[in-house]
């Protein structure tokens, strides 16, 4: 592994099978356990460096580090000296200064945790960047589609949704397609970005026509804001023609699964017996989550300090 | 102070001597001597017209940590400059006859290089009602240059009554071409790279429906029309039909379009975060040939200083511009003249000939930039050591910013002297002051 976990379109497939690998391990070390916690990275420390209000993310990254021993600080940007004007850069110095080994940054502008990685010595950990990546998103879905379906290699994801601002779309299109799977997107034209014809998937606009061929089908979160800025005309039109429901569920095949990142919009992108249903991955997701960090955390660190 | 130049190439051309006299060039001929004369030996060097930046942010008054009027005239000094337009884009905006005297007066204290103020277009530059253009035209800064830099002047309206509004004192409006709802949050140029960056695109036909737009207000209330930093392969195409039907349109490209493209913004290093955006390998290509067949007449720095925290940030929250006063050029050198795409004449004329032409700075007598380097002429000229190469250093450039996006780059050519009527501003690569 490098020293940082940046964006997945750095991984190559060794080294992301290794963390999927390392998930496994950890689950099945932890599985029947009664205290869920290794001492691997006893004495060392993580910061979860958060300049975005994401408490689901936050309280993941807190608890693999947990998990694994490691001492966990959690700096919120609000109500601290990045309130008052402090740059990133000086943030990130201070604490690297006070010890840190790790920083796990969330932050609103792409790439932020790129240029953090060229001010301090330690590993940086992307928990997502602006409208770039979310590279441990996509490591846990793809943990959970490995779990679930038994394999990646050939898997027909299809992704849905607002892909433009998605970070954990574009995560998920370099890390599965890294790990074989075929990725069809699928959006209102407002909702891709110029350019997509260079990703490495197919795009449709017809949700009904890629369905019944899938063997994932991810749903992206939408914001009732893109409407105001006529990216789609209404919450019902976009609930229509792109939303998953009961009927478009009943035209996947079997064995077909269903996933969403979180926080969900019921009723919006997912009907509530969707979310809900057998094919729902959710809740797994949200699990897979702490281990597959606790092993990028492991991967990182080394674990040997 | 006499000069005599000893064995300069001017315009590339065969070994001559200059004498410089009296803030002019006395005499170009073979073997001259003049007694008591500072001598230059000035073998192997190419004697160039003084260059002429249409497009220059000095930041004073307002920003004077990122760049004084000073400070910014010896950086154009080293970079062969004899006249820099200064933007209006301050703190208070020069949008009265008060602040652009101010930095008027300013360029002539510094005494490197002639600061021509550039005037705002409205008022504040907000882009609402017409700042008083007249008045800055008839002050002592002599304005013909008007532009809302940094903003577009988006409203079809206002901008038809700008160009009408200007002719009445053989004024241009230098119009930043960015239709602002297609930009709103823009980071990088919109395509391949921003869709997998993650970075807001900033799409090529945002600049090129204004200038569509804007050369067609033009030609149909007569006026001259100056289309700043044009940074697209289209906006090229719409230039040369313009020219074509005869509107009486002028075009700009920097040295950074010239040579670098989005292919910067992988780093997210914020240096390479510029208005408009570095485009696409295509863009480059078109603009390198808009600019060898006249179709973009100048070549303009738009030098925008900052200072270090308004650059070591997140994309996203870092303010656009690079330098490029200093660096220009060599860019030029590295991007037309090494491939064969512009000789030596042709430099003169993309960098001070058509550049003064456009800012009315041609006819003035004593003053007058852009001239040839013929007896009778003022005596502004650089002199360029073509084949010096050498690594950009952030650190040894004259500018109080150190935004440059050449660092660590290799590049052609080194401006050995620089001369404003006759005075050295710049000797052995060093500014005299």
């Amino acid at each position: 592994m490098k020293r940082h976990l940046l964006e997945s379109a750095d991984l190559d497939r060794a080294d992301a099978t290794l963390v999927l690998d390392t998930a496994a391990q950890i689950d099945q070390a932890l599985a029947g356990r009664e205290v869920k916690k290794l001492p691997t990275l006893r004495g060392r420390t993580v910061v979860n460096l958060f300049y975005e209000d994401s408490t689901r993310t936050r309280i993941s990254f807190e608890l693999a580090a947990k998990r694994l021993s490691a001492d966990v600080i959690n700096f919120s940007a609000k109500g601290s000296s990045v309130s008052k004007g402090e740059s990133l850069k000086d943030t990130a110095l201070t604490l690297e200064a006070m010890g840190s080994d790790a920083i796990v940054v969330r932050h609103s502008a792409s790439g932020a945790p790129h240029r953090l990685a060229h001010w301090v010595q330690g590993s940086v950990v992307n928990a997502g960047d602006g409208t770039h990546e979310h590279p441990t998103q996509a490591l846990l879905d793809a943990y959970t589609i490995r779990r679930r379906l038994g394999r990646l290699d050939g898997v027909r994801v299809v992704v849905v949704g607002d892909v433009l601002h998605s970070r954990v779309a574009r995560s998920n299109v370099w890390l599965l397609t890294t790990l074989g799977a075929e990725v069809t997107l699928v959006a209102p034209p407002t909702l891709l970005p110029v350019g997509v014809g260079s990703w490495p998937v197919t795009v449709s606009y017809d949700l009904d026509a890629v369905l019944p061929k899938a063997d994932v089908v991810m749903m992206l979160r939408v914001q009732l804001e893109r409407m105001t800025a006529s990216f789609f005309p209404s919450a019902r039109e976009y609930s229509r023609r792109y939303g998953l429901d009961a009927v478009r569920m009943a035209a996947l095949g079997d064995d077909a699964i269903v996933m969403h990142p979180g926080p969900m919009n019921r009723g919006m992108e997912i009907a509530a017996d969707v979310a809900d249903s057998v094919r729902s991955t959710i809740v797994e997701q949200v699990g897979n989550g702490v281990s597959v960090r606790m092993a990028v955390l492991y991967l990182l660190l080394g674990g040997n300090a | 102070m006499t000069v005599l130049i000893k064995g300069a190439r001017v315009l590339g051309g065969e070994p001559a001597d200059l004498l410089l006299a009296d803030g002019r060039v006395a005499e170009v001929g073979q073997r001259l001597d003049a007694a008591g004369a500072t001598v230059v030996d000035a073998g192997g060097l190419v004697a160039l017209p003084g260059l002429v930046d249409l497009h220059t942010h000095l930041r004073e008054p307002g920003r004077e940590d990122a760049e004084t009027v000073e400070t910014g005239s010896r950086a154009a000094a080293l970079g062969g400059f004899t006249a820099v337009h200064a933007m209006a884009n301050t703190d208070p905006v020069a949008d009265t006859a008060g602040v652009v005297e101010q930095v008027w007066r300013l360029g002539r204290k510094a005494g490197l290089v002639d600061v021509v103020p550039v005037g705002a277009v409205t008022v504040g530059l907000r882009g609402e009602r017409l700042a008083e253009l007249g008045a800055m035209a008839d002050s002592a800064a002599r304005v013909r240059v008007f532009s809302d830099d940094g903003h577009c002047v988006a409203d079809p309206a206002l901008m038809r009554r700008a160009l009408e509004y200007v002719k009445a004192f053989d004024g241009v409006v230098a119009q930043h071409a960015e239709e602002p709802r297609l930009t709103a949050g823009a980071q990088m140029n919109e395509g391949d790279r921003s869709a997998r960056l993650g970075l807001a695109g900033w799409p090529a036909a945002a600049e090129e429906a204004v200038i569509a737009r804007d050369v067609l207000l033009a030609q149909h209330v007569g006026a001259r029309l100056h289309v700043c930093h044009v940074s697209t392969a289209g906006s090229v195409e719409i230039l040369r039909w313009a020219k074509s039907r005869g509107v009486q349109v002028t075009a700009e490209v920097t040295p950074h379009h010239l040579l670098l493209t989005e292919a910067c913004a992988e780093s997210y290093d914020p240096v390479f975060k510029v208005n408009p955006p570095l485009r696409t390998d295509e863009d480059v290509l078109a603009l390198r040939q808009g600019l060898a067949d006249g179709t973009i007449d100048a070549v303009a720095t738009d030098h925008a200083p900052h200072a270090v925290e308004d650059k070591e940030s997140e994309w996203a929250s870092a303010r656009p511009g690079m330098l490029g006063l200093e660096q220009a050029l060599a860019v030029v050198v590295q991007a037309l003249v090494e491939p064969g795409l512009l000789d030596w004449a042709g430099v003169a004329d993309r960098m001070s000939v058509r550049p003064a032409a456009i800012g009315r700075l041609s006819g003035l007598g004593d003053r007058a930039h852009g001239r040839p380097l013929a007896a009778g002429e003022p005596a502004n000229l650089l002199l360029l050591d073509p084949a010096a190469r050498s690594v950009v250093d952030p650190a040894a450039l004259a500018s109080r910013s150190r935004n440059s996006p050449y660092a660590g780059r290799e590049l052609p050519g080194r401006v050995v002297a620089t001369f404003l009527r006759g005075e050295a501003t710049v000797l052995d690569g060093k500014a005299v002051r």
